[in-house]
Formats: C-alpha cells, structure tokens, sequence
C-alpha cells in the first residue's frame, strides 16, 4: 500500500447523484391536498399536516390565540382525555409534535409503519374534533403564563420579543406565538373554538405522508382517513392575508436596549426586515447568507469567534416567509466587548454590500457547502414530509427539489453583489441588546447608533 | 435487529468498524477518542472539551483551519465531549471519504506540531464564551455543576464539569495541554467507524491506509473511583429564575450495568409524557407543577438517577418533595403497572428502530457503533442493548427502585429566585458554584 501523501489534500472525488423521489398527490373532494413520498430506508412513517395560518393569524388583540389553540388539540378529541390521547401515541411508540409558525401550523407524527392507519387516525381525529373543553384550557393557560414568566430568566427569549416588536411593531409578525400575559388572560376557551373551526379546515391545508409503502397505497389510506373532515362555519374571520401587507418601512428602534443587571453575556440581534420567501432572489440570497454568516467559515463567525474571539458563535439568517421576513444577525458575546462586537458585526454586513464584495472562491465554497451536502436534509421519512410540507406552505413546484442545485449554480458573483446591496441596508438596522445596561452604557455612543432607548418588553 | 457490520484493528491498535448503507450517496465518518473530563485531574479541568475546540484548528500538514475543506466537500461536520469520551465526526458525500480520513488522520497523527499558544489562547477565550453562554447566562445552568460537586467527592472524576472550572481554564498553559494530548490521543485510545454508502474492503483499505503507520500511543490506564453518599444532603442555589425548581439525585448503576435499564423504565413510568405518574399526578390534576423529569443518567464509572420538578407560582417546594417521594416509594413498593409497562416497551422497541434512520451525526448509526465498542468492546451490542429492556419485569423494575432510590440516601438541591432564601427545602445550606 502506498504511503498517503501529507503534502497535499486529497481531491474530492466524483459524487453519486441525487434525485428527490417523486412526490404523488390527490386531492380530496373536501379540498384537503393530500402528497405522498415512497421512502424505503426503515419501516417508519411520518404524517406531516399543515395549515396555513400561523402566530400571525392572531387577531390582533388575542395575540397567542392560534399557539393555545393548536396547542390544546393533543389535549383531548372525540370526548376522550388528554391523557387517553397520550396514551394512544404511546402505545405506538409516536412522537407527535405540533408547532406554530409564523404563517402555519403543523402537526407532525412519526411512528412504525405497521401503526400508519391508527396514526392517521389519531391525527385526523384531533385535528378535526378535538374537544377544546374549559377545564383543559384553564389548565394549558396557566401552563402558558407560567412559561412566560420563565422567559423573562430567558436572554434569547427576551431577544425575540424585543426584536419582533422592534422591526414589525403592530404588523402580524411584530409578536410571538405564545402571546403576552395580557393577552392570554383575555382568551376565551370559546374563542378557540371558534378560531379551530376557522383555522382548521381541509380546504388548503395539506397532508403529507412519507414511509416504506407504494404512493398509491399511502394516498388511499391517508384520503380514507380524512375523506370525512368537514369544515365548520365560525363567525371568527381568519385573515391569513394580513401578513402579505408590507411591515414599517422604519424600525421602532435603532438600538434598544433590554437591562438584565449582572448578566454574565449580552445577547445581540441586528438586523431588518427585507423579503419575501417567493423573492425570485431567493437563491442569490442563500448564497449571500452562506458567505456572510451563514456557515462555520463565514466571514462574521471567522471574525467574532475565530479571530477575536468575542463569542462561542454567530449566526446570520434571511428568514423568509410568506409576507416580508427578516434578516437577522444573532450572538450572544462577553459583556466587556459589546460595543466592538457590534461594531464588527456591522462592518461586515456593510462591507460586503460595498468594498469587500464576495469573492469567487468564497462564493466557490459557499456553493459546494450547500449543494453537495442537500441530500443530507433527506434522509429520514420525517425529513422528507417536512420538506414536502415545505413546498405546499411555499406554493413551490413539486420539481423544486430536483432544480435546486442547478438554480443555485447559476448564481452569479455579481448577483450576490446585487442583492447584497439591494436587501442589506445599514442605515435601516436594528441593533438590540439584552445586557447588563450599567457595564455597557459608556460604550454605547461610540457606535454612531445614535441615543440607545432602554425597552421593556411586553411579557 | 441489528447494525451489520464489519470490525478490525489495525496493528497500531485502532479498531475499525465498517457499516454499508446506500440509500444516500453518502458517508459518515465517526471518531471516538475514549477520553473525558473523568481523565482530567482536580485543578486541570475542562482539557477534553478544549481540544474538541483545538482539534480543528489545523495539524502538521493542513496548519489551517479544519472546517474550510470540509466545508467546500459539502460536510456537516462536529465533535462532541462528555465525561467518558469525546467524538468527532463528519457526514461526507461519498467521493470525499478520503480527504475525511486524511485530517482525522492527520489530526490524530501530527496535532502537536502546529498547536501554539496563539490557537491555544484564542480558543480557550471562545470556551469561556461557551461557559458564559450555556451555564452562567442560563436560568438554572448552574444547577448540574452543583449537583456533581455535591454528588461527588472532590478528587471523584465526575465532581467537575466537561466545560472546566474557570480558573483551571485560565491556569492552563501550553505544556499541560500537550501533555493531555500525548496521554489519550492516538490510534490505541480510539475507535473509528465509517457508515453509509461505501464498500467494506475499499473502507478497510482507506482506513488502514491513512492511519495504519501512526504510532499506536499508551493505552491509558481505566479509571476507577467509587462513588456513595455517606448521608442525604440538603442544598439550595440562587439564580437568575423566577420560579424555584427542586431537584432530586441518587447515585444510580453505570451503564449496561445491572439495574441501569431498570431505572430507565422507572424514569419513564414517573415523568415521561402526560400518562406518567408524577407529570399526571402534578402537573395535569393538582397542577401544583409547571414541568417534571426524571431520567437515569448512567455513564461509565457510576450513574446518577435525577428527578426535577419547577413549582407552579406560588407552590412550595416541600409540597413537591412530599409528592415525589411518595410516587418513588409507590413504583419502589408496587412496581409499575401492565400498561406502563406495555407503554415502555412500546417506546422503546421504537426508539430502537428510529435509533436506525441516520448514518451519522450525534446518535446516528456511526455513533451508536462506536459507543458499543468503547465502552463494551462489542459493536454488535444493537440487538442485546434492546433485548436488556424487552427482558425487564415489572418487579425487577421495582427492586432496582427500591435499592437504588428508596433506600438510599440523595442530594435534594432546590434552585431559587436570587434573595429568596425563604423558598427552598427546609434546612437547606446554600452552595456556590463559579
């Protein structure tokens, strides 16, 4: 055998292609899209529900309303308990998941193949009927104010809040999904009756199933299961398309402040609101992101964490979503070197939109980075129903998948430049802290952010 | 049920496990050095965790950063450190499992030549930043260093933190590091597993290839250290928190040791999900709690079974004491009921299975191999692994609570809101922790 040669790295050899399986659909004569992915790997089966409408479907004086009331449909259906219904998933080894996004909510359940048929009925049934009665709801209620008064212990939670009130202030995406105390202590339990006949219903939800049987097959037993899901008329008006209307062309704040005195970090968020996800520079993008925080070897993380280390990491994203979503910088960074920490940050999201454009090779690497690791996102059946459920939420193409590394490869230095330039603005960014105020103060003015305003989220 | 695989070692003592799947035209490389902060020694804490930092910062013939090349390959790549071991790993496309196993390698073979101060000083300032972020500036963050202080006798190798104490981190100098390195990482103190889309002789050969010629290193001597609480001790933390939460802690069976998955099942039967006994119990009917848990944290050396339990506003932590102990000494007396444990066997044969879905990463495949064989010498361990909680009985699961829990003494510690001395156990002596 030969001796390996330590001169040089190996050369990477010719990757093995990738293809997305093919995703079979129906629709239901009661409006409810129904997708199905043949996935061999293992005897599991993932039933992925989405519906649109998520933390921004609050009304806008019961913020938290949709959270609690996707929240409470584990908690009893068809006049069994909650603890009936935990029971059930149990005893099919399930792991039932329900999540409220900004612009949805999703009920997840992964469990073994030979369960697939109850598993669609349990998901059906609390789904379609749960029983949303009073004492559950006072029960989970409290369950909610006691949580956000733990997040006030919380730095990033505390982050979020300020951040979304900063950047959305009285648009649908300037709250949390949990609510606030005020808001919570209003709710009804009628009011979630009536916003669960309003929200959920067959007609533009979706219903992904992935596992190891033939599409047909999963499609004929995921349609009998939900064949007979009826809408329900409520007085309660959903506008799922508030979140479309543009945000503030101003944020609330330039540079807030949250005092935590003795806090042993400052927890940071810098940034704006800036696209849609149907953006057709969603690619471009990517790739901006990729460069400039989104990865390891990005330029902020290279320079915050590598370089100076002024933190365990750092992180940028464009968080895309059907209306206008942000783009977001977050650490978290030692008390002392705020103010530079910031300082840096922002240079490097300056620089890159004026005298540092991206350069090839960067933009070589970000490339490889994304594409040659896309098959990793498909490897479990929950993953795939995820993504699936991804593109329905999206109104992406069933080929979306497939073309994805070809229309990322077409990305161009000089578009990312563009879009750089074009989405990333200085002098509309938001700079928070939650920190501790007394240590950090004097260092504040240097930045040229102008007076910092001290804010006192709404818990 | 099973991993199929293939298992070497290499003349330097490197054991080589080789797995195929080929369902993605991918490869997981996974590297487990059999080295923990329990290899550490009072004064000189937190060094396994530091060089999970300083191993990718550039070796003797790559003196640059390990996560650029990795990176243009498409890798997802991380390293993880727990008392007992420290692994490191990547998820490759299938043509890069060379340049994978040429920086393992690499690192493993020639780390020293390019570890200078500068690396050593900046890395240890983002572990500090780690400690800060993950510990201090989370709510109750201090509370498991508390626990293992208290659990623990000061020269016992669990009575530190993988993260380090403060001042040993800032004591370190460059020679003590080397040495670290120099005592546990080398191909005898170390297992390699390759999982996914690859041919098992191709595999052996890359492997034997770039790391058949390293030198194969001291095997380090076991550790060993007894553990036991001469009496039950009663402690209270305050913290950034606004409501106290109660924690309870005995010391438990190691792992794969008898009464281990026992414990386990206890754990499940008491705070898994709304149908155990105390979440229903105190949460869901008295909703005298916001949240309980309880798990069987079994390692190498020794275990520790830990309840915790946060009060709901206005509830005292005595009255969540009364509740727990009696629910222990309930399951301990009577055991756990047909269908708790038709419920726990329903979880676990499925958490098995899922266990099954990923090639790599934390727990995928790669990972689980390489944990059979360090800590058992068996990769094959799959199938026995499950078989050991299918066989538990109801008494079984009984006598280990009985032994373990209700008749042994235990460290109660409750967290409080910075001031409010008043809300904790009765009794309690305060603790600090840095």
């Amino acid at each position: 055998m030969s001796p390996v040669d330590r001169s040089r790295l190996p050369v990477p050899g010719p990757d093995r292609p990738f293809h997305f399986p093919r995703i079979a659909r129906r629709t239901l004569p009661n409006g409810l899209e129904v997708r199905a992915v043949t996935h061999s790997a293992m005897p599991v089966i993932s039933i992925v529900l989405l519906v649109p409408g998520g933390s921004s479907a609050d009304p806008t004086d019961r913020h938290g309303l949709v959270s609690i009331t996707a929240g409470l449909l584990d908690e009893g259906s068809r006049g069994e308990s909650a603890l009936a219904v935990a029971d059930r998933v149990a005893r099919m080894g399930g792991d039932l998941d329900l999540e409220v996004g900004v612009d949805a909510v999703v009920v997840a359940l992964t469990t073994l193949d030979r369960f697939y048929e109850p598993g669609l009925a349990l998901v059906q049934e609390i789904v379609a009927a749960p029983n949303l009665a009073a004492d559950d709801f006072n029960r989970i209620r409290n369950l909610r104010l006691e949580r956000l008064r733990q997040m006030k212990d919380h730095a990033g939670a505390m982050a979020e809040r300020a951040f979304a009130r900063a950047l959305y202030d009285g648009h649908p995406y300037g709250h949390l999904g949990l609510g606030t105390t005020a808001s919570l202590t209003a709710i009804t339990v009628d009011e979630t009756r009536l916003l669960h006949a309003a929200l959920f219903s067959p007609a533009g939800a979706t219903l992904v199933v992935v596992g190891d049987r033939p599409a047909g097959e999963l499609l004929d037993l995921a349609s009998s299961a939900f064949g007979d899901w009826r809408a329900k008329s409520s007085p309660m008006v959903i506008d799922r398309a508030a979140a479309l209307a543009p945000p503030p062309p101003r944020p609330l704040t330039k540079l807030g402040v949250v005092s935590r005195p003795g806090a042993a970090q400052s927890e940071l968020r810098i940034g704006h609101v800036c696209a849609p996800r149907a953006t057709p520079d969603y690619h471009a993008l990517l790739m901006l992101n990729t460069i400039l925080g989104g990865q390891f070897v990005s330029r902020i993380n290279l320079n915050l964490r590598e370089d100076k280390g002024y933190t365990y990491g750092v992180r940028t994203g464009f968080d895309l979503r059907r209306g206008i979503g942000p783009f977001v910088m977050q650490t978290s960074v030692g008390t002392e070197v705020t103010a530079p920490a910031i300082r840096e940050a922002l240079n490097e999201i300056r620089d890159i939109a004026a005298t540092r454009p991206a350069t090839d090779d960067e933009l070589s690497l970000g490339f490889a980075t994304v594409s040659k690791g896309y098959p990793r996102g498909f490897e479990t059946a929950t993953q795939v129903a995820r993504s699936v459920a991804q593109l329905a939420l999206h109104g992406l193409p069933d080929s979306y998948f497939e073309e994805f590394i070809p229309r990322l490869a077409q990305v161009t230095r000089d578009e990312v430049s563009r879009v750089a330039a074009t989405y990333l603005d200085i002098g509309r960014m938001t700079t928070l802290i939650v920190g501790d105020l007394d240590k950090i103060a004097a260092s504040l003015p240097d930045l040229g952010l102008g007076p910092h305003q001290v804010l006192t989220p709404e818990i | 049920m099973q991993i199929p695989y293939t298992k070497r070692t290499l003349s330097n003592g490197l054991d080589v496990i080789v797995h195929e799947d080929h369902q993605l035209p991918m490869v997981a490389v996974n590297l487990w050095y059999h080295v923990g902060s329990k290899n550490e020694r009072p004064g000189r804490t937190g060094f396994a965790h530091l060089f999970e930092h300083l191993m990718f910062e550039g070796s003797e013939h790559h003196n640059h950063g390990y996560f650029p090349p990795m990176q243009r390959a498409g890798a997802l790549i991380n390293g993880s450190t727990s008392t007992d071991r420290t692994n490191y790993w990547e998820v490759v496309p299938t043509g890069s499992l060379e340049l994978a196993l040429w920086m393992e390698s690499d690192r493993m073979g020639y780390l020293l030549p390019a570890l200078t101060e500068e690396k050593f000083t900046n890395q240890r300032d983002v572990v500090l930043n780690e400690r800060r972020q993950n510990y201090e500036n989370r709510p109750y963050g201090m509370a498991g260093m508390a626990l293992s202080a208290a659990m623990f006798a000061p020269d016992h190798p669990y009575h530190w933190p993988t993260i380090g104490a403060t001042e040993d981190l800032r004591a370190a100098s460059l020679a003590d590091v080397h040495a670290f390195f120099k005592t546990f990482y080398h191909p005898a103190n170390a297992s390699l597993a390759l999982a996914g889309d690859l041919e098992t002789e191709q595999a052996f050969d890359l492997a034997e290839q770039f790391f058949g010629d390293l030198l194969p290193g001291p095997v380090p001597e076991p550790v060993r250290a007894d553990a036991a609480l001469a009496a039950s001790a009663n402690l209270v933390l305050e913290d950034r928190v606004e409501l106290p939460r109660l924690y309870l802690s005995w010391h438990s069976p190691a792992m794969f040791a008898g009464g281990d998955a026992e414990l386990d099942v206890i754990a499940d039967v008491l705070a898994h999900g709304k149908t155990s006994r105390l979440y229903k119990l105190l949460v869901y009917e008295r909703r005298i709690a916001t949240d309980v848990s309880a798990y069987q944290h079994s390692r190498e050396i020794g275990g520790v079974f830990q309840i915790s339990c946060t009060a709901a506003a206005g509830v005292s932590l005595a009255e969540l004491e009364a509740a727990i102990r009696s629910a222990v000494t309930q399951v301990a007396t009577g055991g756990p009921t047909p269908a708790e444990m038709e419920r726990a066997l329903a979880q676990t044969e499925a958490q098995f299975l899922y266990r099954l879905q990923t090639i790599g990463g934390f727990g995928g495949k790669s990972d689980q191999l390489n944990a059979y064989n360090t800590y058992l010498g068996d990769p094959g361990y799959f199938d026995r692994d499950r078989q050991r909680y299918l066989d538990i009985t109801a008494d079984a699961a009984a006598s280990a609570a009985r032994r373990w829990l209700q008749d042994a003494p235990l460290v109660t510690l409750s967290v409080v809101p910075r001031g409010r001395r008043e809300l904790a156990l009765t009794g309690a002596t305060e603790v600090h922790v840095s």
